[in-house]
């Protein structure tokens, strides 16, 4: 077990590292910061001084090490767009992408489970099969575009005029699909309750969960069809297994069967592979983020590289890469206590 | 899910409906702009957001009416003294949000403040001195006669010099410019404007408050509360409007001028805008740009109005020159004159018949349709057999590469800050010269002398008729010279609500006077 963690932070740090000089490689390509911090008519000798200030003229091996320096004592720098140390920064937007991510995260967990198990229990159901034909649409649509049409629809609203409306039948159609609009389409609201440090949560007024809705559902219409599948394919493998056969052959109730049995069984891999994709919703973020305007730290990225704000890119990418890292060395630990037949560190016991 | 979803929209209606009430009551307005304010210390940068700040927290001393005129705002009133010194008085009795009285000594320390600023040192750099006379009097002093005196007392915000003076707890100078970094002043701010900074967090949100004390008593403005959201995502920005979310937005995207047009609760106000948008032909890097032939040839080769019409979607007022009406160099004579029969016959003439091959440059995120402008000019160009190879660049990466002077033809968007064409000329078609800062975005590296002087002598003309004729003839000789490729002025747009009477504070130069906003 301690072998194990010394082994994973050893790999931790050496991620960072890598991660770091990747960052900082790149900075050239990301343009010049000084575009963003001065106006057009500033003249050539004053960026030069500003430049020169910044330590941007030095080569790429001193500013780097001058990095990796303050880095080991905790110290990321400063962003040149806010001018505040770029963890606080980051502390700041990051509960507001927790929240997404939990929400996305709680829907897809009470949607995925029922569906995938009546999807596996009665596979020739018309429904399920609607089930896993509307899921195959829905992975094959990109975010943006799931999170605008559901801005159109239950934000600004359509009027919906395609039935001739002297008919009753076609008033009824044209009402049953008309929307009026009126979830938020922006933003996280006023009504946000401070919980502790820099999280302001907007789980506990009605205001804060309104405009979680559009968000997390664009989020989760990504993951869902994914785990949906998934549960449906282990369950189905589980229902064919020797002791499902034989407690039914003992004549247990199916619900018994299905719900104790079956979906105990199923839901071990099911939970590995949602723990690695946490890590991969954080990344899907960005697009949700930038569409509803959302100020997590996807936005922030993406806003840090229109600016080429070079020291915030740095410090969210050795975040996110440390949120990756703690959160696979969870789910092995889990792995391990849950399969004890797994050996962490891969060695012969 | 669908009823779900359905009963979810029901009870937000009812949830929402007596706030709705409320916010109407004390006037409160939701505004989404494409991003907030970068710091509140508004020396620390030139930018279209720092002076839409500046208008909403604190005064100019004179500022500019629509159409181009000038309203006095802390100065009561002024009067030339003489050719290079200019009296003001000023309105007595304003306070600054700290409740301090507001007197020279506030408008002198403003003033020694611009002129360490890196962003506007140069705007003021005509200024040899400002002179004290008492609490409510004071001259401005140029060292030449200075016909823009009043253009660029537009730019004097003064600022609470005891609010900005001292030391803070940790010991740093309250009045320091920073660049980066915390500094007070872009924390923290006092000034004599219609509203109070409440409240701030970058990136996300800011709310304002309007100012007890605030001097204009005739002001019509009823605005008591703004909120305002930066959203960068035009789309989000549209639908905010739309869904009811914010009252007021500003850019609206050409795209979707139509959407909000046919919307019945809606309002959209376009205006010609002061923005040129033009090409550079680079002669140190194309021998053939030497040739006034081949440069008449590509500026008959491009068609502006085409490129307004179907690129713009007529959002863009095409230009033949680069001042736009109203700037004393507007020369009404010089029209956009596409013509490919007669750019392939100069083209001939020149002994370019068979073309040449040239790159291209543009950004493709810095201004309204960027990249597909230079795809067209590009595919224009092709008619009189020039091959041009294009890169567009976003603009952090695109600004290094202007310059470094990279590519052969270069675009270009320029607004003049002090509203007045010789502004264009200094930075755009000047003889570059690296010491001065002449020409300092001139990529075509045209140089004739003979109209930077003229230029310069009309920099000290403070008889503006004369000055007019003088700047009208530069751009005649710019345009007969085919300096550049002017393709045209962007124009601007705001959407509001139906009850927020946007149109009279609006303005081309694009600081909304929120002050006087009105909603009913």
């Amino acid at each position: 077990m301690l072998a194990f963690l010394v082994q994973r932070i050893s790999q931790a740090v050496l991620v960072m590292f890598v991660i770091s000089v990747i960052a900082f490689a790149i900075q050239d390509g990301l343009g010049d910061p000084l575009q963003e911090m001065v106006g057009m008519s500033v003249s050539m000798e004053e960026r030069e001084a500003l430049r020169e200030e910044l330590g941007l003229n030095d080569s790429m091996v001193v500013q780097y090490l001058r990095f990796a320096g303050n880095a080991l004592q905790g110290d990321l720098g400063n962003s040149y767009f806010y001018g505040k140390p770029t963890l606080e920064v980051i502390a700041e937007h990051l509960p507001a992408t927790l929240e997404l991510v939990i929400g996305a995260s709680l829907i897809i967990m009470f949607l995925s489970v029922p569906i995938g198990v009546y999807a596996a229990i009665k596979p020739q159901a018309w429904l399920a099969k609607f089930f896993m034909g509307v899921s195959t649409v829905g992975i094959s649509i990109p975010v943006f575009l799931t999170a605008i049409v559901l801005i159109q629809i239950y934000s600004i609203g359509i009027t919906i005029e395609w039935f001739p409306e002297d008919t009753g039948w076609g008033r009824w159609l044209n009402g049953a699909l008309t929307t009026e609009g009126g979830l938020p389409s922006y933003g996280r609201g006023d009504e946000l309750t401070h919980l502790f440090g820099t999280w302001y949560s907007g789980f506990f007024s009605t205001d804060g969960i309104m405009h979680l809705v559009l968000p997390c559902v664009s989020l989760a219409s990504i993951m869902l069809p994914l785990f949906i599948r998934l549960i449906r394919a282990e369950m189905m493998e589980v229902l064919q297994s020797d002791y499902i056969r034989y407690a039914r052959a003992k004549g247990l109730s199916s619900v018994r069967i299905n719900f104790l049995h079956a979906l105990k069984n199923t839901m071990l891999p099911v939970i590995t592979v949602g723990g690695v994709q946490v890590g991969v919703m954080v990344a899907y973020t960005i697009l949700t983020e930038t569409v509803f305007q959302w100020p997590g730290v996807g936005l922030m990225f993406l806003e840090a590289i229109t600016r080429s704000d070079i020291p915030l890119i740095v410090a969210y990418l050795m975040v996110v890469g440390l949120i990756f890292v703690i959160t696979n060395t969870l789910v092995d630990l889990v792995y391990g206590l849950v399969n004890p037949t797994v050996k962490l560190t891969g060695k012969k016991a | 899910m669908k009823k779900l979803l359905a009963a979810l929209v029901g009870t937000m209606a009812l949830a929402t409906a007596p706030v709705a009430l409320s916010a109407e009551a004390t006037k409160e307005l939701k505004m989404a702009y494409d991003a907030d304010p970068v710091t509140l210390d508004i020396h620390e940068q030139l930018s279209g957001g720092i002076l839409q700040l500046s208008h909403m927290s604190f005064d100019p001393l004179v500022r500019w009416t629509k159409d181009l005129g000038f309203e006095g705002r802390l100065a009561e009133s002024w009067e030339r003294v003489d050719d290079k010194t200019m009296r003001f008085k000023l309105r007595e009795g304003v306070k600054f949000h700290s409740g301090n009285e507001f007197t020279t000594k506030d408008v002198k320390f403003t003033y020694d403040r611009l002129k360490e600023s890196q962003d506007f040192k140069a705007i003021f750099q005509p200024f040899s001195g400002i002179n004290v006379i008492d609490d409510y009097t004071f001259e401005l002093v140029t060292s030449e006669p200075f016909p823009l005196l009043l253009n660029t007392a537009t730019y004097i915000f003064p600022l609470d010099s005891q609010f900005y003076s001292g030391e803070t707890a940790d010991g740093k100078k309250k009045s320091a410019i920073v660049k980066h970094g915390n500094s007070f002043a872009s924390d923290n701010l006092s000034g004599t404007g219609p509203f109070v900074v409440k409240s701030r967090q970058q990136g996300v949100r800011m709310e304002f408050e309007r100012f007890s004390d605030y001097w204009d008593e005739e002001s019509p403005g009823n605005v008591k509360k703004i909120v305002l959201t930066p959203i960068k995502e035009n789309n989000t920005r549209v639908s905010a409007l739309l869904s009811g979310g914010v009252d007021f937005i500003a850019p609206v995207p050409p795209t979707d001028l139509d959407r909000i047009k046919r919307d019945k609760n809606s309002e959209l106000v376009t205006m010609s805008g002061t923005r040129i948008i033009l090409f550079h032909m680079n002669q140190e890097r194309v021998e053939a740009f030497k040739n006034p032939k081949v440069r008449q040839a590509v500026a008959y080769a491009i068609n502006q109005e085409g490129i307004a019409a179907k690129i713009m979607k007529g959002f863009a007022t095409p230009a033949a020159q680069m001042s736009p009406t109203g700037y004393q160099g507007h020369n009404e004579s010089l029209k956009p004159r596409y013509d490919v029969k007669k750019a392939q016959q100069l083209m001939k003439e020149a002994g370019y018949e068979d073309g040449f091959t040239i790159t291209m440059m543009a950004p493709n995120n810095r201004y309204v349709n960027d990249d597909k402008i230079a795809q067209a000019a590009a595919a224009m160009l092709a008619r009189i057999n020039i091959k041009v190879d294009l890169k567009t660049l976003p603009k952090a990466q695109y600004w290094p590469e202007y310059d470094n002077r990279s590519g052969d033809m270069m675009l270009i968007g320029w607004h003049a800050d002090t509203e007045d064409s010789a502004n264009f000329f200094e930075f755009l078609t000047f003889c570059p010269e690296a010491g001065s800062g002449a020409g300092q975005y001139n990529a075509g590296n045209y140089c004739n002398p003979e109209i930077d002087a003229l230029v310069a002598k009309a920099n000290v003309e403070t008889d503006i008729e004369k000055r007019t004729a003088m700047l009208q003839e530069v751009e005649k000789r710019l345009y007969d010279d085919a300096a550049f490729v002017p393709l045209h002025w962007q124009d601007l747009a705001w959407a509001s609500k139906k009850n927020v009477k946007i149109e009279p504070i609006l303005n081309v130069m694009n600081f909304p006077f929120l002050g006087d906003l009105v909603i009913e």
